[in-house]
């Protein structure tokens, strides 16, 4: 039987000629996402700006009344509420903040959603309850930090990790090729205005933790070509473990990506926002490994020289001494 | 490195077939299965997300228990310096700032007060401090705070108590697997899955239950108290909305000298027998009710308000003893409000308010729905690859394909075995463990076909294939667990429930796609001894 082959055998594509536009246009998408998180702002949801978030799903309709819905949850009187399609067209988020005073009295937080659902099944007979979070300002402050720590964390220790297996440029390299794809997938979630909550940070560190297997697994056989081919000039070099890894990084993409897009395509709406993230960070990861991690080690001038070991003073003088002899 | 001797081999399939087994109880149900009695039935559970239910998080305000504290030492010195035999004298006691002072009126006889004191502090923790700090200030004046490790430990008590009391309650509503648990300092998370309206859940913990019976001043001018005015030695209490005498706004009662109302030993929701709204009867305990007796005894004539959190429900004329030990509440009460006082009574009052903080509650539909369509997404995305790995590496792909169903396996059977919780996000992880652990056996297979392009021979290819790939399989997975990690500590449920999923799968893909294959490949290489091999 012939074997697939997902990648010819063989390849020698010179990656490395086109790294300053590539570095260019991450450089570009990299600021773009800033300004697009910038100016559009992330739709932050209850986990992080406190307040009230009902679920509903119209179970006969093809597609969820939304306007109507604002219109009568606004009639209420508490306030606008933000609704919006939630995984699948005929089900909804409903997010309102928490009526003041709330923070002292559960109570009427419990009287609006109360009062919110009650209305809604009056004027929509096929109105499917299907869940509401209620977080006070308080609790989502926390929420909002430990993420914030979390990915701080995780950052931090993974590039420490690699700085002491490998060298501090690839560390810093794979610091840099994270924070091109953590960019880039929030600016993703900037520009659709899809709902940034608790789990999308979840998302957010599996990226960090996926991302960074490409990454690992091209630096580990530049390191191995370094100890192999002490002379080649580097842009060679990279292009030969970038090549020598290309099927392995195509295939394992590709399998990432069947199982999400199965997730994404077939998979539990609820879920849709995180596994979009998940897909975006693995697609840009396997990109940034390539054109990031790899290049960023010319420019940090990494050579053989670092893997090899350094003479220390008493070898030096051990050998001066020997040469005297 | 294709070396497996016998034992080594015996354990790892012992490993494999353990966890997988150990899975089976989560798919199948017992009966099916036929499951042997005698052996542990690991299941996996299913987190609210998926199975729907209410999620409280509750939070106690640890000032409250510092100003009960302070009452209750107000309470206990000036008994103790009022006692028969007490010889000294000492002014009023006032308790402001956070601590208690007095004056005592011969400065000579202030080390004797402190003396007389001394007994009603005791020591907190294993630090050797003393849960209240006594100094005398100016010679003459006794000074009473409480110690931070004092406040500490009366905390730490005061959330156990309610945690209990949380737990009764829940359970007097007979709801089904109640998880109670303290958190932090101040908090306590509620999970009740199945349950769709968690509003009565919250109105039952929402009340402290702090039955009081206080004798009402009627010497109070009521034109003081409409304006304010406490009359000293009382206090003044709100009426509860909808009470008799509601509008009167405040109710002068006697600060000290009343009952509390914590030595019940029933209480039930009844009907008045005159105009048949709904009432609360409760039954004192004996020392309680002796109590209750010699209150009703001594006050004949008097009327006594009935004080529930702070709010006066009634305040009915004691017309006679009471001395059978029970009473009954009136107050405007409908017969649900009444039954959720009854159960709250039974349970017991919180030793501090408790304050839902948040809330998450899940439809059963949502949930069914979401394992549904999770369980088919994993089976079409597992599919899919196996298919592809099979096409791309032959005999190769067949082992990585097994390894992949025996790692589904293991994931689940070591999720029931230390028994967590499987969440919506958890769903999510299963599917890219399923993606991530392919990659170790790509890495290996690729190396494989590498080292036989540079002509190596058959068995020296696998072993270098194995033996290169682990290094970056190593250091992939030592960063997943980084990620992981931080999400378990810093998440919440779902967030947790991922990373749980992703932890563990890590850990049985390098068993199943490293060890397990490595096994195989090497069992196949000795007893078929090829030249050449199809990768």
């Amino acid at each position: 039987m012939r074997l697939l082959k997902m990648v010819p055998e063989n390849t020698n594509i010179h990656f490395l000629k086109w790294r300053l536009p590539f570095f260019a246009l991450s450089g570009l998408l990299v600021i773009a996402s800033w300004v697009m998180i910038a100016v559009n702002g992330l739709n932050l949801g209850v986990d992080f700006v406190g307040g009230q978030m009902i679920r509903v799903t119209f179970t006969h309709s093809a597609a969820a009344p939304v306007a109507a819905l604002r219109g009568e949850v606004e009639s209420l009187g508490y306030g606008d509420p933000i609704v919006q399609t939630f995984g699948a067209p005929n089900a909804v988020s409903i997010r309102m903040q928490l009526p003041p005073g709330a923070a002292h009295n559960p109570a009427l937080a419990t009287a609006m959603s109360k009062a919110i659902v009650a209305k809604i099944s009056a004027a929509h007979s096929d109105a499917r309850l299907d869940g509401i979070d209620l977080v006070s300002g308080k609790v989502s402050k926390e929420l909002g930090e430990s993420a914030a720590e979390a990915l701080g964390f995780a950052a931090i220790a993974i590039s420490i990790y690699i700085w002491y297996r490998f060298e501090w440029q690839f560390g810093a390299g794979a610091l840099l090729s994270l924070v091109h794809d953590v960019s880039l997938t929030l600016g993703m979630f900037a520009v659709t205005q899809m709902e940034f909550d608790l789990n999308i940070v979840a998302a957010v560190l599996t990226i960090i933790g996926y991302s960074l297997n490409d990454t690992i697994v091209v630096y580990d056989r530049i390191r191995e070509n370094l100890k192999k081919f002490r002379r080649m000039p580097m842009p060679e070099l990279l292009d030969l473990s970038v090549n020598e890894t290309l099927s392995r990084t195509v295939m394992t993409s590709a399998m990432m990506l069947i199982t999400l897009l199965a997730l994404l395509l077939l998979g539990p709406r609820v879920i849709f926002g995180f596994t979009a993230a998940i897909t975006m960070g693995i697609f840009v990861g396997s990109y940034s490994s390539i054109y990031m991690a790899a290049p960023l080690l010319i420019w940090l001038k990494v050579t053989s020289k670092s893997f090899v070991p350094v003479e220390g003073k008493l070898d030096q003088q051990e050998r001066l001494a020997r040469e005297r002899k | 490195m294709l070396d497996f001797p016998r034992w080594k081999q015996l354990w790892f399939w012992a490993i494999a077939l353990v966890c997988c087994a150990a899975a089976l109880p989560s798919i199948f149900s017992v009966a099916d299965l036929q499951w042997p009695a005698v052996l542990p039935q690991p299941r996996v559970n299913l987190g609210l997300d998926l199975a729907g239910g209410s999620h409280l998080l509750l939070e106690a305000n640890p000032d409250q228990v510092v100003s009960q504290r302070l009452e209750a030492m107000e309470e206990s010195v000036r008994a103790k310096l009022s006692q028969a035999n007490a010889t000294v004298k000492v002014g009023d006691i006032s308790n402001k700032d956070g601590s208690l002072s007095f004056m005592v009126d011969n400065p000579g006889e202030v080390d004797a007060a402190r003396e007389l004191i001394l007994p009603l502090t005791s020591g907190a923790g294993l630090t050797g401090k003393r849960d209240w700090d006594i100094k005398v200030v100016d010679s003459t004046r006794l000074v009473l705070t409480p110690t931070k490790e004092g406040i500490d430990q009366a905390v730490t008590k005061a959330m156990d108590t309610a945690t209990e009391v949380v737990r009764k309650r829940i359970d007097a509503l007979g709801t089904r697997e109640p998880t109670i648990i303290r958190e932090g300092d101040d908090r306590i998370v509620v999970q009740v899955p199945g349950l769709k309206d968690p509003t009565a859940l919250k109105n039952l913990l929402g009340q402290t239950a702090k039955l009081e019976f206080k004798l009402v001043d009627l010497s109070a001018l009521p034109s003081d108290v409409a304006k304010g005015i406490r009359p000293p030695g009382d206090d003044l209490v709100p009426y509860a909305p909808g009470a008799h005498g509601a509008e009167a706004g405040f109710l002068a009662v006697k600060r000290l000298g009343g009952i509390k109302g914590d030595q019940l030993t029933d209480a039930s929701q009844g009907y008045d027998q005159r105009n048949n709204s709904p009432i609360v009867s409760i039954t004192f305990d004996s020392a309680g009710g002796a109590k209750f007796a010699k209150l009703t005894t001594e006050n004949v004539g008097h009327p006594f308000a009935i004080i529930l959190d702070g709010k006066v429900l009634s305040a009915p004329n004691i017309n006679e003893p009471i001395m059978g030990g029970s009473a009954q509440i009136s107050g405007g009460f409908t017969v649900d409000s009444a039954n959720q006082l009854a159960i709250a009574l039974r349970s017991g009052a919180l030793p501090v308010d408790l304050k839902v903080i948040e809330e998450r509650t899940v439809g059963p539909d949502l949930g069914a729905d979401s394992i549904h369509k999770g369980v088919i997404a994993m089976i079409v995305g597992t599919l899919l690859v196996m298919v592809v790995i099979v096409l791309t590496y032959g005999r190769f792909g067949i082992y990585a394909d097994l390894a992949l169903m025996i790692n589904v396996l293991m994931i689940l059977g070591v999720m029931a075995i230390i028994n967590t919780t499987l969440t919506l996000p958890g769903i999510a992880g299963f599917v890219l463990t399923i993606g991530a652990a392919v990659d170790a056996n790509v890495l290996i297979n690729e190396r494989i076909r590498e080292e036989r392009k540079r002509g190596r021979r058959v068995f020296q290819a696998v072993e270098m294939g194995y033996k290169e790939a682990s290094r970056a399989i190593f250091d992939a997975n030592i960063t997943n667990i980084i990620a992981a990690l931080l999400m378990a500590k810093f998440g919440s449920g779902p967030v947790r429930g991922f990373a749980i999923v992703l932890i563990i799968g890590i850990g049985t893909s390098v068993f199943t796609a490293v060890f397990l294959t490595r096994m195989w490949v090497a069992g196949w290489l000795h007893r078929t001894r090829p030249a050449d091999i199809n990768i």
